[in-house]
């Protein structure tokens, strides 16, 4: 039974987004970075991440500044939880015009 | 080595012997000794693994079932309800195709509230997709756990491995404990084909729709229904790869049988007793006792009842003039579990040929009721004289 037999007979994907399609149509409130607030952006640092470790849904990126990947990010508001500086702030998505939030 | 322990001991021993990397568990009565025992196993330094506490059995499977996905060789025990408030992850460790072995030490479920001895709990996982491995002494639990995991790691299936609570699990009865090193030489280390890691990271068993469809390397992956198609497949293997591993254990431990099913006295029987566990080894008393009396009565234990023997099972058993069932579970509204099977089997095996046997079904010791051995031979006599009209009849009944 090689590798790619076993695979076959789970569900087994490469780790990637959209498997369960793409979620950004669920989120009520969208999270916005601050960017004078958050410490790798400030420091320019390679430095805390919080956010992209506590992402449930692997949205945010480990880079400077940290993106949110909207298409996936549910809007869970764990980022801006566990954001240290408060650099994260959850706006309601009525705020946002349509043709942004395409 | 021969030693005189209880069948919970037996069950801590076969898994020491494994090596098994991961123990999660809920103490449960009748189970509880053997969780107890592979954590001293563990504490003390005898063991080398991981013994993870937990608050409830949902957790102690789903750790397993984290372990195992991780590549850890995984066990946990259950019993009863405990093994109830598992059946959302019985299932799920099933479709992810993990080799877990659980020891399902049987006992009545609630309500109301009982504790002691009856089959429903692991009867009522029938469908779960896990292999289900029913033992009749101390030395089939300890053989049964060793086998389990050989199995198991080579079908990538989970397989509960199930004795009756106090009749076996409580009582003390001398048995072999193998060597490690044949057990060693027996079992491979636990290599699974993928085990999660950071350097590969994969999703395992995320939505999988109806239809099969691109995966993210734009490769056509399978939809859910070829999944679960692939898991009966093999399961249904699992019975030639029993073989093997009956062949493979009795050049390395010297002992062997069937691996599906125990005949005792049924050469030459017109009549055969059927059933699942230790009251097999009980009705041979009863079977004893009714060959003095020259009636010719044998006893089939089934010790693989998923995957069902089914072939097995109808050329042992055709051409007899009565098979009589005995069972400590039901479906209720109609007859018990293995009957039904039973019946099955013959039904698509010997429909038409004459073989057919006239079959009877006897529910007996639900909930710990006391199975009597002079019930059971008083059972098969007056069955083996004249068919009884209310089929199943329950033994013992007092009302």
């Amino acid at each position: 039974m090689g590798t790619r037999n076993y695979r076959r007979k789970t569900s087994h994907s490469d780790n990637g987004p959209g498997d369960g399609g793409k979620t950004g149509s669920w989120r009520v409130e969208r999270p916005v970075l601050d960017q004078s607030l958050c410490i790798p952006c400030k420091r320019n640092k390679e430095a805390c991440f919080i956010c992209w470790l506590f992402c449930p849904d692997i949205v945010i990126s480990r880079t400077i500044p940290p993106t949110i990947n909207l298409e996936y990010c549910k809007g869970c508001g764990i980022c801006a939880e566990e954001c240290p500086t408060k650099a994260i702030t959850m706006v309601d998505e009525a705020a946002f015009s349509e043709e942004d939030k395409e | 080595m021969h030693i005189i322990e209880n069948g919970n001991v037996a069950a801590a021993l076969g898994v020491k012997l494994c090596r098994a990397n991961v123990i999660a568990a809920y103490p449960i009565t009748p189970q509880t000794p053997l969780t107890e025992r592979l954590s001293e196993y563990v504490e003390s330094g005898k063991m080398k693994a991981e013994y993870i506490p937990v608050e409830s059995e949902h957790s102690a499977l789903a750790v397993c079932i984290a372990a195992s996905s991780a590549g850890a060789r995984s066990f946990t025990a259950t019993s009863a309800n405990g093994l109830l408030y598992m059946h959302e992850q019985v299932q799920w460790a099933a479709g992810a195709r993990l080799p877990i072995v659980m020891c399902v030490v049987n006992r009545a479920v609630g309500a109301p509230w009982n504790v002691w001895n009856d089959q429903q709990d692991s009867i009522s996982q029938r469908d779960t997709g896990w292999i289900q491995m029913y033992c009749s002494d101390h030395q089939q639990i300890i053989d049964s756990v060793i086998k389990a995991y050989w199995i198991a790691e080579r079908v990538s299936i989970p397989i509960m491995v199930c004795y009756d609570g106090y009749i076996l699990s409580h009582t003390y009865m001398p048995f072999d404990v193998p060597e490690q090193e044949q057990v060693d030489a027996f079992l491979p280390p636990f290599r699974p084909d993928y085990a999660l890691n950071t350097e590969e990271p994969a999703n395992l068993n995320t939505v999988t729709l109806p239809d099969v469809r691109m995966d993210v390397r734009g490769e056509l992956a399978h939809g859910y229904m070829e999944i679960r198609y692939l898991l009966h497949e093999e399961m249904r293997k699992t019975l030639t790869v029993a073989l093997e591993a009956e062949k493979s254990f009795a050049d390395i431990f010297g002992r062997s049988g069937d691996p599906y099913l125990e005949p005792y006295l049924c050469d030459d029987a017109e009549y055969v007793a059927v059933g699942l566990g230790s009251i097999t080894y009980q009705l041979r008393v009863s079977v004893d006792a009714l060959r003095k009396e020259g009636i010719k009565v044998g006893v089939m234990g089934v010790r693989f009842y998923r995957p069902f023997p089914d072939a097995a099972i109808a050329s042992s058993l055709k051409g007899r003039k009565g098979l009589i069932v005995f069972e400590k579970a039901l479906s209720y509204g109609y007859e018990g579990a293995l009957v039904s099977d039973l019946k099955s089997a013959l039904y698509e095996h010997l429909a038409g040929t004459g073989d057919l046997p006239m079959v009877q079904n006897f529910i007996a010791g639900i909930g710990g009721r006391d199975i009597r051995t002079e019930d059971l031979t008083q059972t098969l006599r007056a069955a083996i004289k004249s068919r009884i009209a209310k089929d199943p009849l329950w033994i013992g009944l007092k009302l």
